[in-house]
């Protein structure tokens, strides 16, 4: 099985590779770039060194954004689920929250802060925290109920209780939150950058759409999804390492 | 009604009013926010104008058929991932990793495909909220205890009986709570295609607002979406708990 | 039935007094779930609690380790009254409680390291622990890759190295096959002879609460109450053989007669339930 899954992710690799050929061959350059140009254009994009002043400005907002919403996702699951009531009236109205679509705040978010790199973080965390959050607060809920009575067997303070309990119980989901949200922070980030900046790879990309540069677009979808599977993948081997 | 529900209309009811306060009193300045209450007087005056009755009508049939065509190809294609273990072991990375590509991007593929109007939008609200369904499809699947499909083996049920009359109702409040996801994803996409590319729809009302400085229509209409989201988000949810209570173990 | 009738001279290690428990439920009502109940435990006698699914074992048990504080009455442990879990009480529960992100020695050591003990000494009870319960092999491996009766006996590890006077247990072994139950007997019993502890198991098991104490307490169905307390008579070096001694008998069907009748009335069959022992139903 374990050869098959990596015989099946070349399968799958290749698979796309021929659609992305075909809908290149069918629709022409306006449509999609071959894969071989694309390919190409990355080539010389990754030589350039505006390029990657584009790329710093899209990671560090992104960075900013993930450690935000991290912080913020977790400590307000935290500080939510630990009581039945609390949990049960933020659940509806975190989901509610959450199912508004985004992008109709966005105005509202530009005008509060302004056009620079402050909304951009402000639309990463938008769009990242409230995952964590509610992933936080599900853990709590399920966590054998079996440990907080050990906890109190074994005389633990509060404090105690909440350290090396409560937490380590909980990591592994809080880590799977944190893992969402950090693809949906990078997300909000882009978007941000897509309609609201004049730096970062949000920015490129819309410069790209609107000229029909579809070397470029497809250029830096090809590198987000290679980054998006390889912080994954390191993502999950983190988890593997810190919660058995 | 429940307690929780007393207090979490009191927070929203507190929030609401906390925010009339700080737009009244001028501490969020009326260049960024208008107040709530302004808010629900622009929302009434459209409504009752008509004037954008048919980008309304728009926006909620492009999300009606995006979600319909999600719920069906991601059911389909999460059945058959869920088939073959290989290519569900290989895809899944893949998957988690989705949301990172902001496939709207995309969308002028879809334009060359498709044409200009509905379809790209459509197509877009798809790409978006499929992932989502296939997800839950693969969740509710492996939820179903194996002696079921032992049973459905010994009645000698045919494949496509099997997945009909027994996967199919008993992955079902798990293929539910996908589906309320497909519709926050569909609305989500469906508005940001329309705010960003489009000439027609709510989405592209709103940014027209926006970029003339029409305040008043641009949060009526935000708060319409609001308002639309949270009515069938409650529906949706009250039928999920119907469905959950008549599975309680 | 209060169970007092202890001879002059044997101190009460612990002591409950006509303690009660009731419940506030949501909906308003209230459930009176034990009691009023007595109960005196010499110090170092093996007492083990048997009653009817319902019937407030656990909550005696909660009750008795501080967990809970009754609603009436009073507990008392070594002379003091009990609020809050008091220092050398030690509780083996019935679901898993070993911790599945340490190793089975830090399961069993986090006891001693948040105690604040020195680390040397700390090493030196885990490793007789370990030993004790037969876990040396796996003193490296997860819970996650040990069975049912290894996790518990992880559990009943990391209670046993917090050396304590009182060991409460609450059904630990109702998770496990038979076989491994009636070794996992044999063990409490050895850890029992061991440290000289107070023991008092709840089990609603009548074969282990025969096999391995040295009185049984019947309780009632719910509010809780003893309605029986029998001697058994073993001798402290005992262990799951007894069970082929004709006393063994006497003392389960005894326990039986009580029993049966306390489980049919939660099953609804009270008045088919025969006045005395011996009857046919």
């Amino acid at each position: 099985m374990r050869v098959n899954r990596h015989i099946g992710a070349v399968a799958i690799f290749l698979v796309l590779l021929l659609i992305w050929q075909a809908l290149h061959t069918i629709g022409g350059e306006i449509v999609l770039a071959s894969p071989a140009e694309t390919a190409l254009k990355l080539y010389s994009m990754l030589g350039d060194g505006s390029f990657w002043e584009n790329v710093a400005w899209t990671s560090y907002a992104f960075v900013l954004g993930l450690v935000i919403a991290a912080v913020g996702g977790v400590s307000l699951g935290l500080a939510l689920g630990v009581s039945r009531l609390s949990s049960a009236v933020a659940g509806p109205i975190l989901i509610n929250l959450y199912s508004i679509p985004k992008v109709t705040l966005y105005p509202l978010v530009l005008l509060c802060f302004g056009l620079g790199i402050s909304a951009k973080v402000a639309f990463g965390v938008m769009h990242g925290m409230i995952p964590m959050t509610i992933f936080t607060m599900n853990a709590i809920r399920q966590m054998k109920p079996v440990y907080l009575r050990s906890a109190r067997v074994l005389r633990l303070t509060p404090l105690q209780t909440a350290w090396t309990v409560v937490l380590p119980a909980i990591l592994p989901e809080v880590l799977s939150g944190i893992r969402l949200g950090f693809s949906l922070t990078l997300l909000g980030v882009l978007i941000g950058e897509m309609f609201a900046s004049s730096h970062g790879l949000g920015f490129l990309i819309t410069s790209a759409m609107n000229v029909g540069d579809t070397e470029t677009i497809m250029a830096i979808a090809v590198l987000l999804a290679a980054f998006a599977l390889t912080s994954n993948a390191i993502l999950v081997f983190f988890s593997r390492q810190v919660a058995p | 009604m429940k307690l929780e529900s007393w207090i979490r209309l009191a927070v929203v009811a507190g929030s609401v009013g906390a925010i009339e306060l700080l737009c009244r009193t001028g501490v969020i300045p009326n260049s960024v926010m208008i107040p709530p209450s302004d808010m629900a007087l622009a929302l009434a005056s459209i409504l009752s104008s008509g004037e954008m009755t048919g980008d309304i009508v728009s926006t909620f049939t492009n999300v009606a058929l995006a979600t319909l065509i999600t719920v069906v190809l991601g059911f389909v294609l999460g059945q058959s991932i869920h088939a073959v273990p290989w290519l569900r072991a290989s895809i899944e990375p893949l998957l988690a990793s989705y949301y990172s590509v902001p496939t709207f991007m995309f969308y002028p593929v879809f334009i060359v495909l498709f044409g200009i109007g509905r379809a790209p939008i459509v197509a877009i609200a798809v790409l978006l909220a499929i992932v989502a369904m296939i997800m839950s499809t693969l969740n509710g699947l492996d939820r179903i205890p194996a002696v079921l499909r032992k049973t459905a083996h010994i009645y000698r049920m045919s494949r496509v009986a099997t997945a009909l009359l027994i996967e199919l109702p008993a992955a079902a409040p798990y293929l539910f709570t996908g589906m309320k996801l497909v519709v926050a994803y569909a609305f989500i996409g469906v508005i940001a295609s329309e705010f960003i590319l489009s000439g027609s729809g709510l989405g592209y009302r709103i940014a027209y607002a926006y970029n003339n400085f029409e305040n008043g229509k641009m949060y009526g209409l935000m708060l319409l979406v609001l308002v639309s989201v949270t009515l069938v988000n409650s529906g949706l949810n009250a039928i999920d708990n119907r469905l959950q209570a008549r599975r309680r173990r | 039935m209060s169970v007092r009738s202890e001879p002059a001279g044997t101190e009460a290690h612990a002591e409950i007094k006509a303690v009660t428990r009731v419940f506030e439920l949501p909906a308003g009502t209230s459930l009176h779930a034990l009691g009023p109940i007595d109960l005196d435990l010499r110090r170092g006698e093996f007492f083990a609690v048997v009653g009817p699914s319902g019937c407030g074992k656990s909550t005696l048990l909660d009750v008795l380790a501080g967990l809970a504080a009754p609603t009436d009455g009073k507990v008392v442990f070594e002379g003091k009254a009990v609020a809050g879990v008091p220092d050398g009480v030690g509780v083996v529960f019935q679901e898993d409680a070993s911790f599945s992100w340490l190793t089975v020695e830090d399961n069993v050591a986090f006891g001693l390291r948040r105690s604040g003990l020195d680390a040397a000494e700390t090493k030196r009870r885990v490793d007789y622990a370990i030993g004790f319960m037969g876990l040396k092999e796996f003193a490296a491996a997860y819970p996650s890759q040990l069975s049912g009766g290894m996790r518990q006996r992880v559990c009943i590890a990391r209670t046993l190295v917090l050396q304590p006077r009182l060991i409460l247990l609450d059904e630990p072994f109702a998770a496990l096959d038979q076989q491994t139950r009636l070794l996992m007997g044999d063990e409490l019993l050895r850890l029992w002879r061991e440290t000289s502890a107070t023991v008092l198991l709840i089990t609603h098991a009548l074969d282990e609460a025969a096999m391995l104490s040295d009185r049984v307490g019947v309780m009632s169905a719910r509010p809780g109450m003893f309605i029986d307390v029998v001697q058994t008579g073993w001798e402290r070096e005992r262990d799951s053989r007894v069970v082929s001694t004709p006393r063994f008998g006497e003392i389960t069907a005894r326990l039986w007669e009580k029993l049966r009748i306390e489980t049919m009335k939660i099953m609804g069959a009270a008045d088919r339930a025969p006045a005395a022992a011996g009857e046919n139903s």
